[in-house]
């Protein structure tokens, strides 16, 4: 049994690693939960981002928040233009997954061909910065990360739940056409919804880009824990997402400390894989 | 073509295939094949399960790769023939299908995209296990030390034919599944898996064999190819490369033939070859991407869907051509096997029925007969539990409460396909047909299962005859979607009968239809019932209720408020407060 501070220590690692999960998770859940597409691309945009930060904040010399400036709306941008693509092709549901498996795989070759199969770690003046509270080290920009994610998961909450375009949002996604007849235009909003969840791969990229090592293999090997994440927090369900992705977080690195850090990947599908036959109506 | 010389075709292109090593090929090129047929086995043995029922697999990667690792494990530290290990690796990749499949295919509302993705994420769940177990441990397996034999002398023609035999293996077999019953009830699940189940397809086990043998050829593909590259890690091995591939060559080559994904196959492969190499197969790659997608907007049905269509519409009189045995006939009057029942006795009971949706009581206790050979008509107000009754009794929904004997046997604990082998059929009030079988394969099917569950060819002519019947004979080669409201009703009542059940339940099969329709219709039932089958005759339209049945019962908020010979009933004052209305003249 690990001491008392090394758990503590991997507990908070957990949340820190489920905030990135949720980060992930968010803009995947609201577009299968309110678009009905199951968009496997939103990691490699997650990792494209990811590169762009590298190549501004470490080439470039732009300050991260100034990256995170340029990449956000660029991605709310990409995530207009994809949608109006799936528009004008009906893309269904189960279409998208393999249109935008395609699409992963094309961005995934597009980073292979600009930045190599190379590990990259982006170097920046007080990236490793850390707190110390008590016997625990607490590394800024992880918390950032985590409460970044926390106030997304919130503000998407509140914002499908309190105002007009978000009641409007998701009477669309319960039913277009009632919607429609009620003078919702399901086009433009898939659009604006679609935009904020491209935006949202977009801050996890930059995140992942000040946290992670960087290397395009790693994208689909976060497929499995980022849907893991969405199917057990709820589609189109913000909060949900952000409570899932820390659960899975800080389970996993808890299996980590007390067995081998290569059974980790076994938690998130185990848990899912629970859920799933315990409870089969949550998707 | 007539069914031998495709046979024959097919050996002839099997043998040709393997004896090129004769001609002493550069070894080079035997490789390349060998990869073309690689992937033509795991594409084919993927769309087996896949293709046909429309479940998605995104986990192709962990079978196959449950096979590599079971030769490599075998194979490195044991030496047995390699033929044996192949087996083994067969088996333990359709074990582990069979086991993942038991559970997963439990899940009573699992979709097609849930199924992808579980898929995917057990092939994260074995690759971990594996790497972290004796199994691999980390550094991968060498498998240089194992010699295969040298068929024509070299080991790359061993190798070569090896992929020969497992591609043209798996084609022979998802040939075969194509056209068998199996095949059959996997069309019907990928269209409408509860009709398919009502139907009298066990979904449940068919989901599971097809699983099953989709995963041994696959097994056996990856025991092969470990050979084959010699030294096996975990990345290379779960990559999504296989999954991914697999998938994209079935969606180009058309996933519902089994001719598709070695067309997709074969022209990926290649195409992939033509990029070898530095950069220059990282933009293959993108290519491959970027195929995809066009694919999946522009030919969602694949090369072979396109073909099938295109042939459809240059050819519809070829098609739709009457068969040459259709003179021969018997008459409409004694077609089924059904022997004519003593009238009076029952057929059907229902005791106590009940069943809520979340505190609706839907059902609330209906207790109602229907006896041998009768029409009996059930009528009441919307959402008085009429459908639901006939949900129940045909398996789709269990009853909380109470039973329902059909010939002495409780329907309630028995799966929906069991019920209609029993002799039970239904049509649904909005139909649904198969939308992606033609008109006879839609009859045929019903045919093949439920009580009649005759083999391919009888059921074929079955569909005819039926078909002709209700008067569909002209549009037997068209699909559904090309059927206006009447002609889908009455392929409803055509795949009813061809499954010759003992029980037929007709939900409003009226309702839509103009006066002279219905008028057509009303003499069908009448003759179905003269061919010996009950009839549970569920319908608004009095007129057409009066005039056909026997008895008439009455359901109201779920319970049975009347019943008897129809003139009384309907004279009744509850059920003309209930249903009928008074008259304001």
């Amino acid at each position: 049994m690990p001491s008392a501070t090394l758990l503590g220590q991997s507990i908070l690692s957990g949340l820190f690693i489920g905030g990135l999960y949720a980060l992930m998770g968010l803009g995947l859940s609201l577009a299968w939960g309110y678009l009905k597409l199951i968009n496997l691309a939103h990691l490699a945009f997650a990792f494209l981002a990811a590169y762009v930060t590298y190549q501004f904040v470490g080439y470039a010399g732009l300050s991260p928040p100034v990256a995170l400036l340029i990449v956000v709306p660029a991605f709310f941008l990409l995530g207009v233009a994809l949608q109006a693509l799936y528009t004008r092709f009906a893309v269904g549901e189960f279409a998208s997954l393999l249109v935008t498996f395609g699409i992963a795989v094309i961005v995934e070759s597009l980073i292979q061909y600009f930045w190599t199969a190379d590990f990259r770690k982006l170097q920046i003046e007080h990236g490793t910065a850390s707190l110390r509270i008590g016997t625990l080290f607490v590394p800024v920009i992880e918390a950032l990360m985590l409460l970044v994610a926390a106030t997304l998961s919130l503000a998407t909450w509140a914002w499908l739940r309190f105002t007009y375009l978000g009641k409007a949002m998701r009477a669309s996604a319960e039913n277009p056409e009632i919607a429609a007849a009620f003078g919702i235009d399901p086009r433009r909003l898939a659009l604006l919804m679609s935009g904020i969840g491209t935006a949202y791969a977009g801050v996890a990229g930059v995140f992942i880009a000040l946290t992670s090592t960087l290397f395009p293999a790693q994208i689909f090997a976060w497929v499995g824990v980022v849907f893991a994440v969405v199917i057990l927090g709820g589609l189109g369900n913000p909060l949900g997402v952000l409570a899932a992705g820390l659960a899975i977080g800080v389970s996993e690195s808890v299996t980590m400390a007390v067995t081998e850090p290569t059974w980790a990947p076994l938690v998130a599908f185990t848990l899912l894989i629970l859920v799933l036959i315990l409870r089969p109506g949550r998707i | 073509m007539p069914i031998r010389a495709k046979i024959a075709a097919f050996l002839g292109a099997a043998a040709a295939f393997a004896l090129l090593p004769l001609f002493q090929p550069p070894a080079f090129y035997e490789s390349l094949l060998y990869l073309v047929f690689f992937w033509v086995a795991l594409a084919t043995s993927w769309a087996i399960l896949s293709g046909f029922s429309g479940y998605f697999s995104f986990g192709h990667g962990a079978f196959y790769g449950a096979g590599v690792y079971t030769t490599a494990a075998v194979a490195s530290r044991f030496d047995i023939p390699l033929v044996l290990t192949w087996l083994a690796s067969g088996l333990v990749a359709s074990l582990l299908g069979i086991a993942i499949g038991a559970v997963i295919f439990r899940l009573r509302r699992l979709r097609g995209e849930l199924f992808a993705l579980l898929t995917l994420a057990v092939t994260f769940v074995i690759a971990t296990i594996v790497l972290n177990t004796r199994i691999d441990g980390g550094p991968g397996v060498f498998l240089s030390g194992v010699k295969l034999p040298d068929i024509f002398g070299r080991q790359s023609s061993t190798i070569y034919l090896l992929g020969v035999v497992i591609a043209f293996a798996s084609l022979a077999t998802a040939w075969f599944v194509q056209y068998s019953r199996l095949g059959r009830g996997l069309f019907a699940i990928s269209d409408d898996e509860d009709v398919a189940e009502v139907m009298g397809v066990p979904t449940y086990r068919y989901k599971l064999m097809a699983l099953g043998l989709s995963c041994f050829l696959a097994g056996v593909a990856g025991g092969i190819h470990a050979v084959f590259v010699t030294y096996v890690t975990i990345s290379e091995t779960f990559s999504v490369v296989v999954p991914v591939s697999v998938v994209l060559m079935s969606v180009l080559g058309g996933a519902r033939h089994w001719l598709g994904p070695a067309l997709g196959a074969a022209f990926i492969t290649l195409l992939n070859y033509a990029f070898v190499g530095g950069e220059w197969a990282v933009i293959g790659r993108a290519i491959i991407g970027a195929i995809l997608i066009l694919v999946i907007l522009f030919l969602p049905h694949g090369i072979a869907g396109f073909v099938a269509q295109r042939w459809r519409r240059l050819r519809p009189a070829a098609v739709s051509e009457p068969p040459a045995s259709s003179g021969a006939r018997p008459p409409i009057a004694a077609p089924t096997a059904v022997p004519k029942p003593a009238q009076g006795g029952v057929l059907l009971r229902c005791e106590d029925v009940q069943l809520a949706f979340r505190g609706v009581r839907a059902l609330a206790g209906v207790t109602l007969d229907v006896r041998q050979g009768e029409i009996l008509g059930i009528v009441g107000p919307n959402g008085s539990g009429k459908s639901t009754l006939v949900n129940a009794i045909s398996g789709y929904y269990r009853p909380d409460a109470g039973r329902i004997l059909f010939g002495g046997t409780n329907l309630v604990t028995l799966p929906a396909h069991r019920i209609a082998e029993l002799g039970l059929a239904r049509t649904y009030q909005i139909p649904r047909p198969c939308q992606r079988l033609t008109v006879t394969e839609n009859v045929a099917l019903a045919g093949m299962f439920g009580a009649a569950a005759l083999d391919r060819p009888a059921a074929l002519s079955e569909a005819r005859h039926w078909l002709d019947f209700v008067g569909l004979g002209e549009r037997a080669a068209s699909l559904p979607a090309q059927l206006n409201l009447h002609q889908r009703k009455f392929l409803e009542l055509a795949r009813a009968l061809a499954s010759r059940p003992r029980l037929v339940m007709l939900d409003e099969v009226l309702s839509g239809l103009t006066p002279t329709e219905i008028a057509g219709a009303v003499a069908l039932i009448r003759e179905i019932r003269q061919q010996g089958a009950t009839v549970i005759f569920i319908e608004h339209n009095m007129r057409a209720v009066l005039e056909l049945t026997e008895r008439l019962v009455v359901l109201n908020y779920g319970q049975v408020i009347a019943e008897g010979l129809p003139r009384d009933v309907v004279r009744q004052p509850d059920v003309i407060k209930a249903y009928l209305g008074t008259a304001h003249v």
